[in-house]
């Protein structure tokens, strides 16, 4: 790319908060800032900040029941042909299509199924994995996984302005503000 | 009771689950990350002895393997033997882990998550050994591959009537989603173990399994949303496998085995012995590890109190069992019951019940609920006593079946014994590694549960709001 090398590109602004108290209410006022491309970064989840940053609920359930009835259908299927079709062969005087004797395998493939839709399906959803990412930059978002707590806007954002956006981030009481590179 | 006066959060009025004055964030972190980063050496003092327990069963395995299954006590009417009681065994063991991790988490029992990581590390390694048995049990394990449904040269399918091939499906399946829930719950404390980490080594093992995970509200969305699903999915997967273990003998014809009773009374068994081998497991860990304050007296209570509960629904199995084969007017099912009192058996059976039903009474006390020696102590009646139910329940139905002159006698083999011994060696083994190299206590779980976790919470118990 013909882009300048040494312009280093700004991801966006990191800001640090250190109880569940402070970054909830900090999101809530993010989000009534209406900023979009933004996320916030916590050790664990803390409790509705998915609310507190106006997030939509997540779509997984539907994929995990997609992925759950395409198992328990498969495997009844499985069942019926192998029985009745390919290999019809009589087992203490039951009819071929037995169906009640083949619940438990279609329960057993559907569960695994849905499993796998599950934690697929959130990897996915999330993008993971992906070994690097930006904030990794910045040697004080290493403790988002300990006690720190982190909001970080991003430069894409339509709202974003270097200088507003900082004073908005100073404004919900943030520890200690900086800029990371992408 | 004024003695036991325990902690309460300050918001929600209930017992506090880390327990201290002031604990921080960063405390549970160090709590739980620091015995793994610089590890203690009374750890070679648990590990050295599993490995020479690993090396008996690997010997006994590769004795088998080279003269087949004819060194175990098997015979005629007991074609059934120690394989089939250790692989029951162990895949009941395995589920405390799953009831812990997925129905407590249902139930919203928040105690649970300073104990689940270790009980589902414990459900894998138990089906690991569960799965030796029946491997092995085939004969010629490279066969093993047989119960599935693959195209083959014979034009054959397996029987999908058959509750063996059941099994098939069922424990496998409960491996791969009790392995892929404890991933999924690890994956944000091998972020933790990743920020930590000094050398580039460390940082690129737990890096590479922590996915790259970044604590993003949005990821904790579809993340937490994948947690509920998967523990109820786990539930209903859990209750199916011993449900379907307990079909391999519900569904036969034979005395003693074709009950009905079978499937709810081999959960609550399942759940009992596991939670003998949760406690089992966590009293030295917890002491070794100084996680006394993670999981606390409290924890340990509220399992002895799991233990007496399904303790005693095992006893009410009993006792209807019997009252069945009395019921029923079936002259072969009062025999089977006879002769599993008074027959060859005797001895196993009232082992059995004084360890299934006698010991786990004593946890209608407080005192012995909270005092670890005992915990320990009644912990492993509780593991030898279920390890006796599935013996008596096999053996007896089995030794004196229909035709008395096939009736006969079954006693192991030293390499029954070897066996069995070694799968505990393969057992603690994994489970010494898994305390060396992973969270023993899922950290992140742990901060959600205390009480300055809570987005309410202001630091003084006086004016804690209610929205």
């Amino acid at each position: 790319m013909s882009k300048p090398l040494l312009k280093k590109k700004t991801y966006g602004l990191l800001a640090e908060y250190d109880s569940a108290r402070a970054i909830y209410h900090a999101c809530e006022q993010v989000r009534d800032a209406g900023y979009k491309v933004w996320d916030s970064h916590t050790p664990f989840a803390v409790h509705n900040l998915d609310k507190a940053m106006g997030l939509a609920p997540s779509v997984l359930p539907w994929i995990v029941f997609a992925m759950g009835m395409t198992g328990a259908s498969l495997a009844m299927l499985l069942q019926w042909w192998t029985s009745t079709i390919d290999y019809p062969i009589v087992i203490a005087g039951k009819p071929y299509f037995s169906w009640q004797a083949f619940v438990p395998v279609t329960f057993e493939l559907g569960v695994l199924f849905s499993a796998f839709g599950a934690v697929f399906g959130m990897l996915g959803l999330n993008r993971l994995p992906m070994w690097y990412h930006s904030l990794f930059n910045s040697e004080r978002f290493l403790r988002h996984t300990d006690d720190k707590f982190f909001i970080a806007i991003e430069a894409r954002d339509p709202k974003y302005d270097p200088q507003k956006t900082r004073e908005l981030l100073e404004r919900t009481g943030a520890l200690h503000i900086e800029e990371v590179e992408d | 009771m004024a003695q036991y006066q325990d902690e309460l959060d300050p918001i929600t009025g209930r017992k506090e689950l880390v327990e201290g004055d002031h604990v921080t964030f960063h405390d549970v972190t160090e709590a739980v990350a620091r015995p793994i980063e610089v590890p203690s050496s009374r750890w070679w003092i648990a590990f050295i002895p599993s490995v020479m327990l690993l090396g008996v069963y690997l010997i006994s395995i590769a004795y088998l393997l080279y003269m087949g299954t004819g060194i175990w006590g098997l015979n005629n009417p007991v074609a059934w033997g120690w394989a089939i009681v250790n692989f029951v065994f162990w895949v009941g063991i395995g589920h405390a882990g799953t009831l812990i991790s997925a129905i407590l988490f249902l139930f919203r029992q928040k105690w649970r998550t300073s104990i689940n990581r270790a009980a589902e590390a414990m459900t894998i390694f138990a089906v690991i050994c569960a799965l030796q048995f029946p491997t092995f049990h085939t004969g010629r394990p490279w066969f093993i591959y047989w119960p599935l449904p693959l195209p083959n040269q014979m034009e054959m399918w397996p029987n999908f009537r058959s509750p063996l091939l059941w099994d098939v499906f069922a424990v496998s399946t409960y491996f791969t989603v009790s392995l892929l829930f404890w991933y999924v719950g690890l994956i944000p404390d091998l972020a933790t173990m990743r920020d930590r980490a000094k050398t580039p080594i460390r940082r690129f093992a737990y890096g590479l399994f922590a996915l790259g995970w970044r604590g993003s509200t949005r990821h904790w969305l579809n993340y937490e949303k994948a947690y509920m699903i998967l523990a109820g999915l786990s539930t209903p997967l859990v209750l199916s496998v011993h449900t379907i273990v307990s079909f391999d003998f519900a569904v036969s014809q034979l005395p003693g085995w074709h009950t009905t009773i079978f499937p709810p009374y081999f959960v609550a068994g399942a759940i009992f012995s596991g939670f003998a081998m949760v406690l089992t497991l966590l009293l030295p860990l917890r002491a070794w590890f100084k996680l006394e304050h993670l999981i606390t007296i409290k924890h340990l209570e509220n399992m002895a109190k799991i233990i007496l509960l399904t303790g005693t629904m095992v006893g009410y199995a009993y006792a209807m069992e019997f009252f069945i084969a009395w019921y029923s007017g079936n002259p072969y099912e009062s025999f089977a019951f006879q002769n599993r009192l008074f027959g060859d058996y005797w001895w196993a059976y009232w082992i059995m019940v004084s360890c299934n039903v006698i010991s786990p009474q004593f946890f209608w006390i407080k005192r012995i609920r909270r005092s670890v020696v005992w915990l320990f102590i009644l912990s492993i009646f509780v593991n030898i006593g279920m390890w006796f139910e599935r013996f008596v329940i096999t053996v007896t139905s089995l030794h004196h079946d229909f035709l008395p002159s096939s009736w006969d006698y079954y006693s192991p083999t030293v390499w029954d014994v070897s066996t069995l011994v070694g799968s505990f060696g393969l057992f603690f083994t994994l489970f010494c590694l898994f305390v060396r190299y992973l969270p023993t206590v899922a950290i992140g779980e742990v901060k959600s549960v205390m009480s300055i976790a809570n987005p309410h919470y202001h630091g003084d118990a006086s004016h804690g709001e209610h929205h």
